[in-house]
């Protein structure tokens, strides 16, 4: 077993199969047998997540996660699943039962579609679409119109409001999400995924032609996931669906296997999006250095995935939770003007000639905006003081 | 006429005739947003990429998001009760069905008159996104820098819109 084998492997067997299966069926069998892994592979990802993010922002907060049901706790996710497939459904009576129903389909729809174009290993992605970065951006888009749905069907005012809120951050936050990625299409000068990844694929001596390794490259991936958690409605931009603010927003009225599909498709949006900032910015699935190679591309891919979940789930322990002023000001105010000046710094990069001065020049263009913005937007530069308490007497 | 062709153009004949009769505003919104996704799946099939997947992305994102947020707003979200129904043949259908017919007619009168069967095979353009981009860029500059402005005055105006009144301080 080569390592090329090892890592086609996945490829090879399904050529196996094809060949088993007759003329006349083999289109339909082809696509099953793409669309099977993901729609086994990505549940187990969330399930393995759901029980990572609460022991580790247990941990974070000093305190042990779920510990109670197998080995550590980790056989909680299937604790929660048996929980939610034999909860009671209730529907409000004044719902619209209709519309209540369609949209946690609507959004686990959308978001497993958006798997199509992300190249999880050498050769093997779903479609190989031209326009595939504005396949994934135009399915993201009908995410907003299912949580719509969601909050409006639910006939209570405090899923209104967060379906609101919801769908006005998530509009926001996919100018900079999409801007943010202009760059990288600027760069490869394609929009088909398995395009930009190849381009990353190539060393020099032992260092890889990732994008994030680049000025713009490495503020685009920033913002991209600032704009992708904001997205995906996480902390520190959950705010339509804190559970101490608004008890879970636009998504209250929803209770047992909906409520399950809409975490699941919340998570499956995240994965989608981080799988995107690794077919982005991070290589896709090349490896790190060029003598890692023989380790088999899907197992970068997952690798990479693990470690920006892991991400998620810091920021989530870390940092609090935006108001929602705070949080489209910095969409509008911060993110916008980032992004923009992040494409003229990628065209300066593309003309100037290779060298230092190239990274000098990309790297202030970049530092002195972001500093006099982030001075200029805490209003005027307040000093922060020693904070003193009055207490009634 | 393929049966892809025939059941996506089902799809989207049977939103449109629910947007426009179904009584529930958001419903016939959301419809709507079903025969646009049609459209876009016709595009597709055209070979089209770029713009089918644009046509979701701008109609399924943000429009009908706008008209859902509209609709919304106004107070026309419920279904008045107690509508009286209209006859089954009242003088609105005449004149409705009046005016389909003219433009039936005329629209069938321009396709059958230009319809000379095309005695070479038109070679089907390769329209890519890159060509998409040249195009813009070079021959239709003056276009995408007047969408610019107009574009830029929307966003002025709304915000003009949302903005919180000053009183001014007698």
């Amino acid at each position: 077993m080569t390592p090329d084998t090892i890592d086609q492997i996945f490829v090879i067997a399904k050529h196996w199969l094809l060949s088993y299966t007759p003329a006349p069926l083999q289109p339909v069998v082809s696509a099953a047998l793409s669309v099977a892994p993901i729609l086994g592979v990505f549940p187990l990802l969330f399930a393995i997540t759901t029980v990572l993010e609460r022991k580790g922002l247990g941990r974070i907060q000093n305190r042990y996660g779920p510990n109670r049901v197998g080995p550590y706790g980790f056989s909680q996710p299937i604790a929660d699943g048996i929980k939610s497939l034999t909860k009671e459904d209730i529907v409000p009576r004044t719902a619209d039962q209709f519309v209540h129903f369609l949209a946690p389909l609507l959004l686990v729809m959308a978001a497993f579609l958006a798997y199509a174009v992300l190249p999880i290993g050498k050769n093997m992605v779903i479609t190989n679409l031209n326009a595939g970065v504005l396949f994934f951006f135009a399915v993201g888009s009908m995410v907003e119109l299912a949580v719509f749905m969601a909050g409006w069907s639910s006939r209570s005012k405090y899923s209104l409001l967060g379906a609101m809120r919801a769908v006005a951050q998530m509009i926001s936050y996919e100018v900079p999400l999409v801007l943010a990625s202009i760059v990288v299409i600027m760069a490869s000068g394609s929009l088909s995924t398995v395009a930009i990844v190849n381009q990353q694929a190539n060393y020099t001596s032992i260092w890889p032609h990732w994008f994030v390794f680049t000025p713009w490259g490495f503020v685009g991936f920033i913002l991209f996931m600032i704009a992708a958690t904001a997205e995906s409605n996480r902390s520190p931009f959950d705010l339509p669906e804190g559970e101490s603010e608004i008890i879970a927003g636009y998504y209250i009225e929803y209770s047992g296997f909906k409520f399950a599909l809409f975490f699941l498709g919340e998570y499956l949006g995240m994965f989608a999006t981080s799988g995107l900032a690794i077919t982005l910015f991070l290589g896709g699935w090349s490896a790190p250095f060029s003598f890692l190679t023989w380790v088999p591309s899907y197992v970068w891919f997952f690798a990479k995935l693990l470690a920006l979940i892991c991400v998620f789930i810091w920021v989530r322990g870390t940092l609090p939770r935006l108001r929602m002023d705070q949080l489209m000001g910095l969409a509008w105010k911060f993110m916008l003007p980032m992004t923009l000046l992040n494409i003229v710094t990628a065209g300066v990069w593309h003309f100037m000639p290779a060298g230092f001065v190239r990274w000098l020049v990309c790297t202030a263009l970049l530092a002195a905006p972001f500093a006099l913005l982030s001075r200029g937007l805490t209003q005027g530069g307040k000093k922060l003081q020693l904070r003193t308490y009055r207490f009634a007497e | 006429m393929t049966a892809f062709f025939l059941i996506v153009a089902a799809l989207t004949i049977a939103g449109t005739a629910a947007a426009m009769s179904l009584r529930n505003p958001i419903h016939c919104i959301l419809a709507l947003t079903l025969s646009l996704v049609g459209f876009a799946a016709l595009y597709l099939q055209l070979g089209a990429q770029f713009v089918g997947f644009t046509q979701v992305l701008v109609y399924v994102g943000a429009v009908a998001i706008l008209a859902v947020f509209a609709i919304m707003m106004t107070r026309s979200a419920n279904p008045p009760e107690g509508q009286s129904h209209q006859a089954a043949f009242s003088s609105s259908w005449l004149t409705g069905g009046a005016i389909a017919a003219v433009i039936f007619a005329v629209l069938a009168w321009c396709i059958l008159s230009k319809s000379t069967p095309m005695q070479t095979a038109i070679q089907q353009p390769d329209v890519s996104v890159n060509q998409i981009g040249d195009a813009l860029m070079h021959k239709f500059a003056l276009p995408l820098e007047i969408v610019g402005v107009l574009l830029t005055a929307a966003l002025i105006g709304a915000v003009i819109l949302a903005m919180p009144e000053r009183r001014k301080t007698l």
